[in-house]
């Protein structure tokens, strides 16, 4: 671990007072913490933002709910409206880290959560282009078994480890980001960017800008909903596969689908051909199985990660027969 | 000290002595009340140390509070093969707080240790730290950064930059075929043997099975990694450690650091877990040591996660070809166990698979191989039940494959071919009840309600597969002491220099002071992990039961002795003038035979009445002629029932029944915890456990404890662990009984897994572990 100073906000505008050079906030620290002590992340200078009013759920008048960016992933999954009428986001809250991790992790720490890659966990590893740009990318020919079959570029096949995002990502979410410039909203869908040639950019955060909210509009989709998560093992383990579904069903006629996939692709990976291939159609195993086929078809495997995408296909098809319960 | 075991062995029968293969031990002492009287000793007992654990107060080697402690961070290679160019600490050395740094051309002159396992200075590795710049594997030492605190100590050594020349390194076995070889031994046993003619017989074999199953590199993984604390006093060092022997670290720290035995004092009261990791010296503990004389003060070394996957040893891969030949009826007339592993090219560990395969079954014919390649990775260490665990898993694999074809349940096919006698050495065993094993765990677990047909049993949508191993260990035991005293307000004390890894021996230790004085286990002391106490053997090979507690009742005896010949000496007892044999103790008071116990006196009584604050006793036994008579081996029986969606490629173990044999259980409590270890250990190396190492430059992928996957709660099914408990008449001389049973737990666990996948899928996987990308097709 590289030396720092660290100063406490009060307010928003403290917070972004407070940032210097090569400055971070820090909230629960989950993933900051970890990756400094790994050296991976060097930050010259850390803003604490646990003080910051940030730390409420609320339903909107327009139906909305409207979830603090400090709100901690456990309050988040057991919030009765969270529960009610978004499903699919406690369960992928839920399926992610261990109890102890949830009480600390907050949601828009959890948006800004770094990937697992082994190589740019591991700064011994020379090529890592997104902790070095321009260094090259160990994983492609390497040990790549985690790594993304969709996304992925010759420059970066890392994946993005959240379940939460990937839940967000099937209920519309948008993401309120504050900055110098003011505020703005920004699409859950957009809010991560692909690796492409510079994948040491992750999301649409600039510098000096503050996630404040998340909301998740009402929709007709978002009750029937369902995560399903496959790993290596039974809990606190990140996701090999996973998917995030949410039904607008007709009796069985799909009036319209939200697909996400995690642990597949180098972000939240919302599949609209698979929500095409869905929309309109009679909800069946048969047409759940299309789907999938249709989420993974620009899928690219790697030397051992090839079997993701037959792994992702099945977390499809078990969510959405889950959220559709036929 | 006086040994009298093995020696003075008569031919009464011993009344638990169902085998009837021979002579039995008397191990009867006319002063001491029978074991199981009114004691603890074979009832469930809480652990002794249970409170200090809970409440924090237990102290790691890591938590001794030392004066004007430093701290020390180890620099590792991040090669694996060549060698150490250049070390620029140039600065690191003007970084806040730093006090030295040691590397290969600047530390004091060490020495290779005798290497010897009986002498207990063995290292986990031969080649000694800083011996030169030469880089054999990643993670190797290469320098050691001390410093005030450990961030700074942490922040220095991220500032020193080194330059080493890079050899391409060998890191797959089939890479590495031109280094093969055949090593001779593991721990004295030879690892080539042959009986009979296992290939004519296997030609002429009606009934053939021949395949080759692999296993990964796994790790340890304890819950507390290794840490050492170094405190000199002028020429003493006092070491905290976590080990599981404190003895061999003693005697190989000193021979390391080339000072006498005497100037070295390990202390290690805790142990977080070691499965072996921690049996052999590595070497953070003669760093630590050589980095505080270096500064004049304590200094403290604690292992991160990621070193433990580099600095203190795991399990080699294995590749295992099995072939199994039988009769018709079932009968084996033909094995042949041929194993290729790796070890390091420093040092040579086996792992032995195959000398399992020697006894386990009978048949006439039996051949077994080891072969090893020479890989840039760190020397391999004994893991539970080195050799038996991989080798079961194929083994009992290759047995279950072999009962499909002969269409005979594994359990009857298992029994058909039971060992009345270990063939491979020719003796009897000294008591054996596999039978009931089976019999136990699969009436338990509803065996005979098993279809054996792949596919045929369900669970709504959910595959369900029933199977079932062999497991079994070695009974082995070494010399060990101990001392107890009688203190003067008739509570006691016992010590001995052995281990808790926390399986539970401070707690057999009390139990049977407790037995033997009638003293209760609230009032007893017992004291361990210290070298400067009566030698103890490793906590390895599962033999600290057997080793130390028939010294602990020995050295109860000889303490109630001195007691009553302190009775009889008074001339105010009313024992006084008696003779020895007349006296008998019996809930802690000494009296006249035959007369009222309220007629003699409290051990409080006899000692107050001289002014004495107590009397000593000690115990130092070691195994004998019985050796030479007996084989003695622990078996069991593993079932398992795996459910498996194949929609979704998942296979969890939903219940496991286990019955083992492994004599008299001293404590059911903590015995049926070491089950439930084995076992779930069993199922990560089944469903999850590997190792991975880029075979581009030799580095560890997965070295941390989120992507080395073991299994957490929810992983964990029923268990339920059936003993036997019946004691081994001939293990020791002073009617203990117990065989130990750290590591037969595991072993079977992975066959039994595996086999229950096929029965689910009619999928056999001969390659561990069972990720769920091996079930995409099932």
């Amino acid at each position: 671990m590289q030396p720092f100073s660290f100063t406490q906000a009060r307010s928003e505008d403290e917070a972004m007072a407070q940032l210097r050079q090569n400055s971070r906030f820090i909230a629960g620290g989950t993933t900051l913490v970890d990756l400094m002590k790994l050296d991976v992340e060097t930050p010259a200078h850390l803003v604490d933002i646990n003080a910051l009013s940030l730390n409420k759920i609320e339903t909107l008048a327009d139906g909305s709910l409207r979830i603090g960016a400090m709100v901690r992933n456990s309050d988040l999954a057991h919030d009765a409206a969270v529960i009610k009428n978004f499903p699919v986001l406690s369960q992928a809250l839920l399926a992610g880290a261990s109890a102890q991790l949830r009480n600390m992790a907050t949601t828009g720490g959890n948006l800004l959560q770094r990937t697992r890659c082994y190589y740019f966990r591991d700064p011994a590893y020379a090529a890592c282009n997104k902790r070095r740009p321009g260094s090259g990318c160990a994983a492609l020919e390497g040990f790549n078994r985690i790594h993304a079959v969709l996304g992925g570029s010759e420059h970066c096949v890392a994946t993005h480890p959240s379940d939460m995002a990937v839940a967000m990502v099937a209920l519309d979410a948008v993401v309120h980001i504050r900055g110098p410039k003011g505020e703005r909203q920004v699409k859950i869908e957009d809010f991560h960017k692909l690796p492409g040639t510079t994948p040491q950019i992750e999301t649409v955060v600039e510098p000096g800008e503050l996630i404040t909210y998340v909301t998740l509009p009402k929709s007709a989709f978002s009750t029937r909903s369902a995560y399903v998560k496959l790993r290596d093992r039974a809990s606190y383990e990140f996701a090999l596969a996973s998917a995030a579904v949410a039904l607008d069903l007709n009796g069985k006629t799909i009036r319209s689908a939200r697909l996400a996939l995690g642990g597949v692709a180098t972000k939240p990976w919302r599949s609209h051909e698979a929500e095409q291939a869905l929309t309109g159609g009679q909800a069946s195993d048969q047409a759940f199985r299309a789907a999938a086929e249709a989420a993974m078809k620009s899928a690219r495997p790697l030397r051992y990660n090839g079997f993701k995408i037959e792994l992702a296909k099945m977390a499809l098809v078990r969510a959405l027969n889950e959220a559709a319960q036929l | 000290m006086q040994d009298t075991s093995g020696q003075g062995q008569n031919s009464q029968q011993h009344p638990t002595d169902t085998t009837g293969v021979g002579a039995a031990a008397d191990h009867t002492s006319n002063r001491l009340p029978e074991l199981s009287g009114n004691g603890s000793f074979g009832r469930p007992t809480p652990r002794h140390d249970g409170t200090l654990k809970v409440t924090g107060q237990a102290r790691y080697a890591a938590d001794h509070p030392i004066r004007r402690v430093v701290h020390a961070v180890a620099i590792q290679s991040t090669i694996a093969n060549g060698r150490v160019k250049n070390i620029d600490a140039s600065a690191a050395e003007k970084a806040p707080g730093f006090l030295a740094i040691l590397h290969h051309g600047k530390a004091p002159k060490l020495y290779r240790p005798s290497n010897d396992f009986m002498s207990a200075t063995k290292p986990g590795e031969i080649r000694v730290v800083f011996e030169d710049d030469r880089v054999y594997y990643a993670g190797q030492y290469i320098a050691l950064v001390v410093a005030e605190t450990l961030q700074q100590a942490n922040y220095a050594a991220s500032l020193v930059k080194i330059e080493y020349d890079f050899l391409h390194p060998v890191i797959d076995t089939d890479q590495a075929m031109n280094t093969v070889y055949d090593p001779e031994q593991f721990f004295g046993e030879k690892l080539t043997a042959q009986r009979g003619d296992p290939d004519g017989s296997y030609a002429a074999a009606a009934v053939k099975h021949e395949a080759t199953y692999s296993t990964p590199l796994e790790h340890h993984n304890p819950m507390e990694p290794s840490a050492s604390m170094a405190e000199w006093n002028g020429d003493e060092l006092t070491l905290y450690e976590t080990t599981q022997w404190v003895v061999g670290a003693r005697n190989t720290v000193a021979e390391t650091l080339g000072v006498p035995q005497e100037k070295v004092h390990i202390v290690s009261p805790f142990i977080g877990g070691g499965f072996g990791c921690k049996g052999f010296i590595w070497p953070h503990s003669v760093l630590s040591a050589i980095a505080s004389r270096q500064v004049g003060r304590p200094v403290k070394l604690n292992l991160t996660r990621k070193q433990m996957f580099s600095a203190c040893g795991h399990r080699s891969e294995t590749r295992q070809k099995v072939r199994l030949g039988a009769a018709a009826d079932g009968k084996l007339t033909s094995i042949f166990h041929d194993t290729l592993v790796q070890t390091s090219p420093v040092d040579e560990f086996i792992e032995s698979c195959g000398t399992t395969t020697e006894m386990l079954y009978s048949c006439p014919n039996v051949g077994i191989a080891h072969h090893a390649v020479r890989v840039n990775i760190a020397t391999p260490t004994p893991m539970r039940a080195p050799g038996e665990n991989p080798g079961t898993y194929a083994l009992e694999s290759a047995l279950d494959e072999l009962a499909y074809k002969l269409k005979i349940d594994p359990v009857e096919l298992r029994i058909r071919n039971h060992a009345d006698t270990n063939e491979h050495t020719k003796q009897p065993w000294s008591s054996k009840y596999l039978k009931d094993c089976y019999r136990m765990a699969a009436e338990k677990f509803g065996w005979s309600k098993r279809n054996p047909e792949p596919r045929s049993m369900r669970d709504g949508k959910l595959l369900v597969g029933w199977g079932m191993a062999t497991a079994t260990y070695p009974g082995m035991r070494n010399p060990g002491a101990a001392k107890v005293r009688i203190l003067q307000d008739g509570s006691a004390t016992v010590v001995s220099a052995t281990q808790d890894m926390g399986g539970g021996t401070y707690t057999t230790m009390v139990q049977v002071v407790s037995d033997a004085l009638g003293i209760p286990v609230e009032r007893i002391q017992s004291t361990l992990g210290d070298s400067m106490l009566p030698p103890a053997p490793v906590s390895g090979g599962s033999m600290t039961t057997a080793s130390v507690l028939p010294a602990i009742r020995k050295a109860c005896e000889q303490a109630l002795t001195k007691l009553v010949q302190t009775a009889i000496g008074d001339e105010n007892s009313p024992m006084h003038g008696k003779k020895e044999d007349e006296i008998t103790a019996q809930n802690g008071r000494v009296f006249v035979k035959g007369s009222s116990p309220s007629s003699g006196n409290t051990y409080a009584e006899v000692l107050a009445s001289k002014k004495m604050a107590a009397v000593e006793g000690e115990g130092f036994l070691q195994p004998g002629e019985e050796r030479k008579k007996y084989a003695f081996q622990s078996f069991g029986a593993q079932f398992v029932e795996v459910k498996i969606d194949p929609e979704i490629a998942r296979a969890r173990v939903t219940r496991v029944v286990s019955a083992f044999d492994v004599g008299k259980v001293v404590n059911p409590t903590t015995a049926r915890s070491q089950g439930y270890s084995g076992i779930i250990m069993g199922i990560g190396m089944a469903l999850m456990e590997h190792t991975i190492y880029d075979d581009r430059d030799g580095s560890i992928v997965n070295s941390n404890l989120a992507d080395y996957a073991v299994p957490v709660n929810a992983d964990v099914p029923d268990l339920e662990v059936l003993f036997v408990d019946k004691p081994d008449p001939y293990i020791d001389d002073q009617g203990i009984g117990a065989r130990g049973i750290g590591e037969i737990t595991i072993t079977g666990v992975a066959a039994a897994v595996a086999n229950a996948v096929y029965h689910a899928t009619g999928q056999r996987i001969r390659d561990l572990p069972i990720t769920p990308d091996k079930l995409l097709q099932v």
